[in-house]
């Protein structure tokens, strides 16, 4: 079975000029362990596709028309749905919906019960595309990567102390130290930055991460650099990766598995290698061909 | 316990203090800049110095309780009298200083007041938005269509004279302004991606709230609470003129220059240095807030 199933998902979102169908009927099976890619242009619904798993899309304006996503054989969206980024939204679940079910275990948690999203929050994590805006600019290091254990406290039941001492793990983990605990963010560099948002979002021992193109607002040479984090976290955690990019370059650098979007709609689906050396669908072609050649370089 | 973590307490403490430090070294170095906010601040300080020691700094203290002199009626300023007497023979320096506790104590506290409440209001309605922002911003437009100072006046006559009456009469036309600015904050930052990131850790509304937009919004919020004191000052003043608010014979501005009033011109001490003071309080405090505009809020730096 696998870990997260996306099943038939449609979204549309309202706007002033009528409703946009972002999803129209994504399909995705992840098991775990993997590293999939969703590919494609901007606005085909990459992102959407990986916050709805995560319950991160607003509903309204968003509304899931039918479709489901499945997380461990478990239902985060029912009779619901979500394109890149807003699937990636859908993916961490945090928004309730009409006819929606999270089911963990066999046991049905309501979606929009607090406890509920408590809990499938610990399983799923996010990291987001700019760390400069996804840290509050008022909290240090310290206090970012050690709200999730403050949040579950009850189930972590850590005190103050060994909170401290966790997020001084979870710093080693990604290459920072105590002299980063208590900086704020604008006083760290664009990689620095992403390192701690990987922290924070490892913080909860998560099974999952959406990782909503993690690179694309570095430096080409810390892109790099966070792109071998992200792969070592998998490798020494035994995560669960949904990557979200329009990079093909990095795709291929990273992803097992790719699911080619255009329109909301899954184009081509397959292993890695399969799809870069031999494209069915015209529009991978495409999308192949206007890599930049340095790829091979980079390789 | 202690021993077995791979920390010092001390170190770390002393590293988010530093980081504290560094952050108010910044604010400081920002409000040098603008010498009309250091004055600002300065008159501000003087007054609130005032306000808590002005009783004891008074040539007659006994003036400001109540003791009059009527050998000393309407004597003009001179080096016993720095500011005359008045129609009952008191010190017109002892009664400014004497009126400054009321008239600051009253307006800070009608700022805070409205400031706390209109915050929680503002923060829900943004946050929670739906029929909880309808139902409380509706609310806020009801108050904007009545003229603050004659909702103040009518409180506080149905509340009867006192200083707290008054404070809660004007304070329940102020809380819609901090209302509105909050929502409107609120709706800003409601959609940044970092709470969006605490959303997906699990926080609920309330940690959001506190933890995350009300930090980020404090700076608004704070100049307009610096900049609106020296307006309440002036209708505590306002009440004291039309004779609602201070019970007499507790010296209050608003209400020595009403009863000033019919001595001019020719008795214009006894008007003149109570408007003063008034128009000293509400300048030193709107320069105040235009400096902490400047040092809190970066889009308005020139």
């Amino acid at each position: 079975m696998p870990l997260l199933h996306i099943d038939n998902l449609h979204l549309a979102m309202r706007s002033y000029d009528g409703e946009a169908h972002v999803l129209n009927g994504v399909q995705l099976q992840v098991d775990k362990g993997e590293i999939w890619g969703l590919a494609g242009e901007t606005g085909c619904g990459k992102s959407v596709t990986g916050l709805s798993v995560s319950r991160l899309v607003n509903t309204p304006p968003a509304r899931y028309m039918q479709g489901r996503i499945l997380f461990d054989g478990q239902d985060v969206v029912g009779e619901s749905g979500s394109g890149k980024s807003t699937l990636t939204r859908c993916l961490l679940g945090l928004e309730p919906v009409d006819g929606g079910r999270i089911l963990y275990r066999g046991a049905d948690i309501a979606v929009h019960d607090a406890h509920g999203r408590r809990g499938h929050a610990a399983r799923m994590q996010v990291v987001f595309q700019d760390p400069n805006a996804s840290m509050n600019p008022r909290m240090t290091v310290h206090d970012i990567v050690a709200e999730g254990m403050v949040i579950h406290q009850r189930e972590l039941g850590l005190d103050g102390p060994a909170r401290t001492a966790q997020v001084l793990t979870l710093l080693g983990h990604v290459g920072l130290g105590r002299d980063h605990l208590h900086r704020y963010p604008h006083e760290m560099s664009g990689g620095q930055r992403q390192r701690v948002c990987i922290a924070r979002a490892l913080a909860l021992k998560p099974e999952c991460l959406i990782l909503d193109e993690p690179t694309s607002a570095l430096d080409v040479s810390v892109q790099a650099q966070v792109l071998n984090l992200l792969h070592e976290m998998q490798q020494a955690f035994g995560l669960t990766y949904v990557f979200v990019s329009h990079d093909l370059a990095v795709v291929r650098y990273l992803c097992d598995d790719v699911v080619v979007l255009r329109g909301g709609m899954v184009v081509e689906a397959g292993p890695t290698e399969q799809i870069f050396s031999t494209p069915q669908d015209g529009y991978t072609r495409a999308l192949i061909a206007a890599m930049p050649e340095l790829e091979s370089c980079l390789r | 316990m202690m021993t077995t973590l791979p920390l010092d307490t001390a170190e770390l403490a002393q590293g988010a203090s530093r980081a504290r430090r560094d952050a108010w070294r910044r604010a400081f170095y920002r409000m040098r800049q603008s010498s009309l906010s250091i004055v600002g601040l300065v008159l501000v300080l003087l007054l609130l110095l005032v306000a808590a020691a002005g009783n004891s700094m008074a040539p007659f203290p006994d003036h400001i309780t109540g003791g009059i002199d009527t050998a000393m009626r309407f004597k003009p300023p001179s080096w016993s009298n720095w500011m005359g007497t008045n129609e009952l023979g008191q010190d017109v320096f002892s009664l400014v200083l004497g009126g400054a506790r009321i008239s600051l104590f009253a307006g800070l506290a009608v700022v805070l007041l409205a400031a706390a409440v209109g915050t929680i209001v503002g923060a829900f309605a943004g946050y929670l938005g739906g029929w909880t922002d309808e139902v409380l911003m509706r609310l806020a437009d009801l108050k904007l269509t009545l003229p603050g100072l004659i909702l103040a006046m009518a409180v506080a006559a149905a509340l009867g004279a006192g200083t707290l009456n008054m404070v809660i009469a004007i304070s329940l036309g102020w809380w819609p302004g901090f209302a509105r600015l909050v929502r409107g904050e609120v709706l800003s930052r409601r959609e940044e991606v970092y709470v969006l990131a605490a959303r997906a850790l699990g926080a609920g509304p309330v940690r959001i709230l506190w933890r995350h937009i009300l930090p980020n919004i404090v700076s608004p919020v704070i100049v307009k609470m610096s900049l609106d004191v020296g307006f309440a000052v002036l209708t505590v003043a306002s009440l004291g003129f039309v004779g609602i608010g201070v019970k007499p014979p507790t010296p209050e501005w608003g209400q020595m220059l009403s009863t000033a009033r019919g001595f001019l011109p020719d008795y214009w001490w006894t008007a003149i240095f109570p408007g003063a003071a008034i128009f000293l309080a509400v300048l030193s405090f709107n320069l105040l807030g235009d400096g902490l505009r400047d040092v809190l809020d970066p889009k308005s730096r020139r």
